[in-house]
């Protein structure tokens, strides 16, 4: 038993629903209890989706227990063929399920669906999210890739660009990235998955010449059966930063056998000439500590070091299954990695450390926050600001662009509050100095500098506060308070009410709130 | 009961789909995220698996940053193989996490799906570890799993444990008047609760006590004496723990608009035989304020058609209230419980022929509400930007859990989070 709080990653088949989610014609039925459902929420509200996860759940509840949770399994299996048409069905069993035991495999099975069945095993008390998305990937890879698929012929090198999944971080523009990097290599993308990629085309994975596998976490697993049975090389380079884009560019093109058009192999990024520049001569040495999945945290190390002229002085990642590489990556910084998935063993490192940059996941932005210490987020698991509207790939040569305003843009924050914190005594940046665009009309006179709190500045000379409206006053939200303030200031001046009470707060709520 | 009631009441009994599938709701153990803010130093530690500890961390968005007072135990593989005893790892967790936290007075181990599956029983582990660690922490259980609960139905889980902890009231003769108290059932924000208490005591209705108590210290007495009100629709086993007790329910509509909180105020008063003129004097500023702007809502949601997926069990109520205060039109109103008893005047007051469905299967659900194609659709996380994204109009139902929308202050915050998603898909028209 581990006491947790915080967890990096969901169970694996969350990891599993990612796959379902980012595929086309796939359905998912899940043994599950009631309550399961709460994933969806993670598909809708974080990325934002728009459709309902195609994820069928059995719900099943106490009651159901004593009698045949197997037939429900069934029913909702055949009730969600029926509803869906789904070209290929996968089926499994959440944590629960687990432990009693119906065979979810061997129920579907029984119903003869003119459509693949996917069964799949998800051990949830030893594997994680990760993991599942990985064995869910490989499992639909195996049952669907048409043995018999012929290699294509004629026309530019093919290949398949593999790992990218719901839920992934930024996975959707680093795939608009890479993809418009292939045609200039001359390459074409023949299925990419499997975020967009239907049964069909997971069919016709033996064509491409060679694989592209993006997120290692998801893609590795499946790319090593696709090179024992199509003969398919893998690229297994990940595109993150300047550098590692340079080689995954050659790599490509040794892989592909063609020659690289010369203008691609040289810059085209900003981030060489930003870093250069002598504004960022400020960011020599500075000590960053880097966390996330492996794939982010080893890039990030690179590119820190490499580019950005940082020192790594913390490297690590959550991900068991890729501790070797991490270790690796951080032996070149000389320094440790922490393979970890207790976010107190991360802080307590962190704060040892004070790094001057923290780089990693919604996590570390809060321990980072907690610290003091300016931080950017280059990892899963993240909040639903990281699945931003614009474009914003953290792969190829744009993606180096957004990775150099994410990471440098904290810097500048914290410069400027160290600044203004160091100069807090000064008139101008006061706590009760007006903005400077606004003009000299609000600056504070020397006889404001005392520090004031900023709620008890008076706003009304004829009204007064009775000493229970202001408790009252003080139970409201403190991001709200100050226009509950000043409405029933206002309600009581427009009144000429002298004393608020907590009647005159609430006639003033009731009369401005609609 | 108000005159303004009276004319509403249904002529026929409603209409009761009841279906079974898949359920689009919450488990039970969803409510730790408003509990722990309510009972300051009570720590919730459930004993479950990554997903347990997956759906609290997803539910509860950013406090799980702020050193929150919940936390999962994970039952590893080890645990299930015999490898451990699972009450040894049990007493290990919570030693390590008491001594961590020595602020905490009340722990209470929460059931889960996977830990009923395994039979692990809690209550003894509960039993057994208060022993331990008396008197410096209170240790309780209760199940919070999917299997046994829905969303709310976790609270009720959790209030019906406490209330054998409840200290005796002293008793009296049912005559006097004195050893009389009321306690009011439901974790209610704490604005909202110093409110009704004010009420109370201008009432003359009192010792008034709240349950759960702000502080594990603070428990409120029970006994033969105690009437009580339930603030939410949701505490049926709460309700019959403490009738055991001796205690009396009031039967009330639930405090939601400005005459639901007027007739549950008025079950009150008639127990304490409050002469009526001392209550509406009373009552009536408050009433008339929110009545008032109230209007301004009724003006703009009149005649709006409305379908609740269920969720909270406060369907019923907050459907009541739509309708009869706000005049909206009511297409389905789904509850994942339908507590006969408990909602008796809530049913009474619904408009005739109003459709009701419990349980759910989600998908023949989604059918209806589709061919209904209501103004707005009361709905969870899972369901809301999917139905907006097919033209429909959603609010989404677990903000009503979290703000604070009881009382005659609050009715026109409540009437807003329906009035604010429409207000919404009219001002964007012109940009879909």
């Amino acid at each position: 038993m581990r006491l947790t709080l915080w967890t990096y990653e969901a169970p694996p088949h969350v990891g599993a629903m990612r796959i379902a989610t980012a595929m086309e014609g796939v359905h998912y039925v899940l043994h599950a209890p009631q309550g399961d459902t709460y994933a969806d929420l993670l598909f809708t509200m974080i990325e934002r989706q728009s459709k309902r996860p195609p994820v069928t759940y059995t719900t099943f509840q106490a009651r159901d227990l004593g009698g045949d949770t197997a037939v429900l399994f069934k029913t909702a299996v055949a009730e969600a063929y029926e509803r869906f048409q789904p070209q290929a069905i996968m089926v499994g069993a959440s944590c629960t399920a687990e432990l009693i035991q119906d065979d979810p495999g061997g129920l579907a099975r029984a119903l003869n669906l003119p459509i693949p069945v996917v069964a799949l095993e998800l051990p949830s008390y030893q594997k994680k999210e990760n993991w599942g998305a990985a064995e869910t990937f490989y499992r639909l890879v195996r049952a669907l890739a048409d043995p018999a698929c012929a290699r294509h012929t004629g026309g530019r090198p093919r290949c398949n660009v593999l790992g990218p999944a719901a839920l992934g971080f930024r996975h959707r523009d680093d795939i608009t990235e890479i993809t418009d990097l292939l045609d200039r290599i001359g390459v074409d993308v023949g299925v990419v998955a499997p975020l967009g990629a239907s049964p069909a085309d997971m069919a016709r994975l033996g064509e491409a010449d060679f694989n592209i596998v993006l997120y290692p976490e998801i893609a590795s697993t499946a790319a090593r059966w696709l090179e024992r049975t199509f003969h398919q090389p893998t690229v297994a380079t990940v595109p993150i930063g300047v550098g590692a884009t340079r080689d995954f560019i050659a790599e490509v093109a040794r892989v592909a056998g063609i020659e690289v058009p010369a203008e691609l192999a040289a810059s085209a990024s900003r981030l060489p000439w930003y870093s250069h520049s002598v504004d960022s001569t400020y960011l020599t040495g500075k000590r960053v500590f880097i966390f996330g999945d492996a794939t982010h945290a080893i890039a990030a190390a690179r590119i820190a070091k490499d580019e950005l002229g940082f020192t790594v002085v913390g490297l690590g990642t959550y991900g068991r299954e890729f501790a070797r590489e991490v270790r690796e990556a951080a032996a070149l910084y000389g320094i440790e990695a922490l393979i970890t998935d207790d976010y107190l063993e991360v802080e307590a490192l962190v704060s040892e450390l004070q790094p001057d940059l923290v780089l990693g996941t919604q996590m570390e932005r809060h321990i980072a926050k907690r610290l003091g210490i300016p931080c950017a987020v280059i990892s899963a698991p993240v909040h639903v600001q990281d699945f931003p509207a614009r474009h914003s790939p953290q792969m190829g040569f744009e993606g180096a662009n957004v990775i150099f305003d994410t990471w440098v843009h904290p810097l500048m924050m914290g410069l400027e509050e160290h600044l203004l914190t160091m100069f807090r005594d000064d008139f101008e940046f006061s706590a009760e100095a007006a903005p400077s665009h606004l003009g000299h009309a609000a600056a504070a006179s020397p006889a404001t500098l005392q520090p004031a709190t900023p709620q008890s500045a008076p706003e009304s000379d004829t009204s007064d506060w009775a000493p229970d409206a202001e408790r009252e006053l003080r139970k409201v939200p403190f991001f709200v308070r100050g226009k509950a303030r000043r409405n029933t200031e206002r309600f009581a001046r427009d009144r000429g009410i002298a004393l608020i009470t907590v009647e005159t707060l609430y006639h003033a709520k009731a009369h401005f709130s609609s | 009961m108000t005159a303004a009631l009276d004319g509403m009441i249904a002529a026929t009994a409603p209409r009761v789909i009841r279906e079974r599938g898949q359920r689009e709701v919450f488990c039970g153990l969803t409510g730790i995220i408003w509990l722990h803010r309510k009972i300051q130093d009570a720590f919730f530690l459930v004993v479950g698996s990554r997903t347990c500890a997956h759906l609290i961390q997803s539910a509860a968005g950013v406090m799980i940053f702020a050193e929150p007072r919940f936390a999962t135990a994970i039952i590893e593989e080890r645990d299930l193989a015999g490898l451990a005893d699972m009450n040894t790892e049990l007493d290990l967790a919570v030693s390590q996490l008491l001594e961590r936290r020595p602020d905490i007075k009340m722990l209470f181990l929460v059931g889960s799906c996977p830990s009923e599956v395994i039979k692990l029983d809690l209550g003894r582990a509960a039993a057994r570890l208060s022993r331990e660690h008396a008197p410096r922490v209170r240790i309780l259980s209760y199940s919070g799993s999917g299997i046994e609960t829905t969303f709310t139905q976790g609270e009720d889980a959790c209030l019906a444990a406490l209330v054998p902890e409840l200290p005796t009231a002293p008793s009296g003769s049912p005559q006097e008047t004195d050893s009389r108290s009321l306690l009011v059932v439901g974790s209610l924000a704490e604005v909202v609760e110093d409110q009704f208490r004010r009420i109370f005591d201008d009432l003359g209705i009192g010792p008034v006590h709240f349950l759960p108590p702000r502080r594990a210290a603070d428990l409120p007495p029970v006994g033969p004496n105690t009437s009580f009100l339930l603030a939410q629709p949701f505490l049926a086993e709460t309700a019959r723990v403490l009738e055991e007790r001796g205690a009396t329910r009031l039967p009330a509509p639930f405090p939601f608009g400005a005459e639901g909180t007027t007739a549950w105020l008025a079950a009150a008063a008639s127990a304490w035989n409050v002469p009526n003129a001392r209550f509406l004097s009373t009552i009536s500023p408050s009433r008339e304020r929110s009545r008032g702007a109230l209007a301004r809502f009724r003006a703009e949601l009149a005649g709006k058609r409305v379908f609740f997926f269920p969720d909270s069990q406060l369907e019923v109520p907050l459907a009541r209230f739509l309708a009869t205060e706000l005049g909206m039109e009511l297409i389905e109103v789904g509850t994942p419980y339908l507590h006969r008893a408990h909602l008796a005047e809530e049913l009474e007051l619904l408009p005739a022929g109003t459709v009701l469905s419990e349980g759910q299967h989600v998908e023949r659900q989604l059918d209806r509400c589709r061919a209904a194609q209501p103004d707005i659709t009361v709905c969870g996380l899972g369901l809301a930007n999917p139905l907006e994204a097919e033209g429909l109009t959603t609010k989404w139902s677990i903000e009503l859990l979290f703000t604070p929308i009881h009382g005659y202050e609050q009715a026109t915050d409540l009437a807003g989070l329906f009035a604010r998603p429409l207000r919404r898909h009219r001002d964007l028209a012109s940009c879909a």
